[in-house]
């Protein structure tokens, strides 16, 4: 009797072991892309977009072609690699320093523009590369390298809602937030990144996948805290849910 | 061959770009290069490229990195203070090798400075302007001919050497109109560049454009390899592969003063050097017309045989201090500059010659 093999690596991606922290999300969250690709058949018609960020070496782990863009100018990037090859899935993978910070012009312009790109956002509230300083997306009251005393709304403003600002603008198509903390969330991330990468397939515009995820190292937290602190602290502030769905795919 | 037309000089290297295969053109308006992304706006949708503009400078620029990296014919264009944000990216295209075209129409600085010519931006052109060890090749033309054949020059410089090319103009040039025969267009292939991601026609495996190397040894490997192509690109120049784009030299056989300068500053020092063979001094004219590489060779030869140099510039003098390192010590180099967007006369500058030439 032979074995039926039910599970594998993506075959869009490399044998190149993750250098993330123990717990992390982004060797989740890239595998998940590394399924919806090879599940659309897109894997060698794909160019992705690295950050500068924990993820500046995501290129490592995929098998298709990859730009390293400067600290948040990834979906600019992406804008002119988009215009040159049409034919081709072009995605962004950027942290909410990189994405939400000093790269809001450029997110926000590709957006507004329409690129035919999908943009993967991985918020965990901090800097993660560079020792957990605070970001745009900490939450009220978090303490980091740069906030010691916790994050004061007075000082610093409130944290930035990325998914809720991008839907107020036409020319997305799908705007979702999702988590990949449970079982059922993952499935429903994997859901939206594959919707994603399906609506620019079929040419039908911009579209933006935001991940809550964690980062056990800079909160301090182990692996099980710390996705238990997302759940209670994060998801309040960061709704999970679709934001703009132009053409109804998440009910399809 | 085809007639000559009359064109606004950044309207020539709108048009010169689309004859060289340019098709992709990412910029943000600014004064006093508006007329380049106005006639790209309209010229490119005619021969189905892209014309985008940008949210701001840094966005063009990284549009640029982006385009270039899928194997296009690429330019942006801004003025002085534009281009100072446009550094970031140009340090990330030179430390990925990647081939574009980048115009600088200079206006006075520093700052917000204003709108009018200036050649204040040479150190800026010729030293990198961004951060770490790259050179970008700094074409600097003085008339709208030189204009178009020099950003077709500037294209293929840029494919020849995978490295990003400086159309370096002074806000008068930009704006100046003169007839212009405008050279025959170029055939690109998108396809051509076997390194350019999303490229079917590639040599196996994967394509990337990076520019990390944590690994220090790795960076320095990859600092010398930098460091030789530039080797290679001066060797080039030195060796004449480049005669036309180098350099200009005007009466400078029996010179006994050699002006030196660039741009439009090189059509003010032709009509200094008759006038002032009509007074009978023996002057002469050297016009870099790449300004990296630097002609240093052509001034060194010719300290042997002059008595002094003098050059002249719209700045406080910056390329004077290349032409004081070609020189190296073996005659005087004095300077004489206008800046703040003045544009110096014939006349001022034959004072200087004649207080140089008869100092009593």
């Amino acid at each position: 009797m032979t074995m039926e093999q039910v599970f594998a690596r993506p075959k869009c991606m490399t044998k190149t072991p993750f250098h993330y922290c123990p717990g992390c999300d982004h060797g989740v969250v890239h595998r998940l892309i590394g399924e919806s690709l090879d599940e659309l058949e897109l894997g060698d018609k794909t160019i992705g977009v690295a950050p500068v960020g924990c993820s500046v070496f995501a290129f490592d782990y995929f098998t298709f072609d990859f730009n390293q863009a400067a600290h948040g100018r990834a979906p600019a990037v992406a804008t002119g690699i988009k215009r040159v090859r049409p034919d081709h899935i072009v995605f962004t993978y950027q942290g909410d320093g990189d994405l939400a910070a000093i790269g809001t012009a450029e997110i926000i312009h590709a957006a507004n523009r329409g690129e035919k790109i999908t943009v993967i956002f991985i918020n965990n509230a901090i800097y993660g590369m560079t020792g957990g300083q605070m970001a745009p997306t900490t939450l009220v009251g978090m303490k980091t390298a740069t906030s010691p005393y916790g994050r004061d709304a007075q000082l610093c403003g409130n944290p930035i809602k990325m998914a809720e600002m991008l839907a107020t603008l036409e020319a997305p198509v799908y705007v979702t937030r999702v988590s990949v903390n449970t079982p059922a969330n993952l499935m429903k991330a994997k859901k939206a990144l594959k919707n994603a990468f399906r609506l620019q397939k079929e040419g039908k515009g911009f579209t933006f996948v935001e991940v809550v995820c964690i980062c056990p190292t800079n909160w301090g937290k182990t692996p099980n805290d710390a996705h238990k602190w997302l759940a209670e602290k994060m998801l309040p502030v960061f709704p999970l849910g679709t934001y703009k769905d132009v053409l109804g795919v998440d009910k399809g | 061959m085809a007639d000559k037309v009359l064109m606004k000089g950044n309207e020539v290297i709108g048009e010169a770009a689309v004859l060289a295969g340019c098709r992709y053109y990412f910029g943000y308006p600014i004064t006093p290069q508006s007329e380049i992304p106005a006639y790209l706006s309209r010229r490119l949708p005619e021969v189905e490229g892209v014309f985008l503009q940008a949210e701001s400078e840094v966005a063009a620029i990284n549009m640029v990195y982006g385009a270039a990296s899928a194997g296009a014919r690429v330019m942006t264009s801004s003025s002085s203070p534009g281009v100072s944000l446009k550094q970031e990216g140009l340090s990330y295209i030179a430390g990925a090798e990647l081939p574009c075209v980048v115009v600088n129409v200079v206006r006075g600085g520093p700052g917000l400075g204003n709108i009018s010519p200036a050649q204040s931006d040479y150190w800026q052109a010729t030293r990198g302007g961004g951060h770490g060890d790259y050179r970008t090749l700094v074409l600097a033309p003085n008339s709208v001919q030189e204009i178009a054949d020099m950003t077709i020059a500037a294209f293929e410089l840029a494919d020849r050497f995978r490295n990003p090319v400086l159309l370096l103009v002074d806000g008068i040039l930009g704006q100046m109109m003169e007839p212009v025969q405008l050279p025959a267009p170029l055939s690109y292939d998108l396809n051509q560049k076997p390194w350019a991601l999303g490229n079917p026609n590639r040599k196996g495996g994967r394509n990337l454009c990076s520019t990390i190397f944590l690994d220090v040894e790795q960076l320095e490997e990859h600092n010398w390899h930098l460091y030789q192509k530039y080797q290679v690109v001066t060797d080039e120049f030195a060796k004449g592969a480049y005669q036309h784009l180098a350099v200009e030299t005007h009466a400078v056989d029996d010179a006994e003063i050699i002006l030196v300068g660039y741009g439009i500053i090189s059509r003010i020092l032709k009509t200094v050097v008759e006038k002032a063979r009509k007074r009978g001094i023996k002057a002469g004219l050297v016009r870099p017309k790449t300004l990296w590489p630097f002609p240093s060779q052509v001034l060194a030869d010719l300290a042997a045989r002059t008595k002094q140099f003098l050059v002249v510039e719209m700045s406080c003098g910056q390329m004077v201090e290349d032409v004081k390192l070609a020189v190296n010590g073996r005659k005087p180099v004095f300077f004489f500059g206008r800046t703040g967007g003045t544009v110096p006369s014939d006349f001022e500058i034959l004072n200087e010659v004649d207080k140089l030439v008869r100092p009593d």
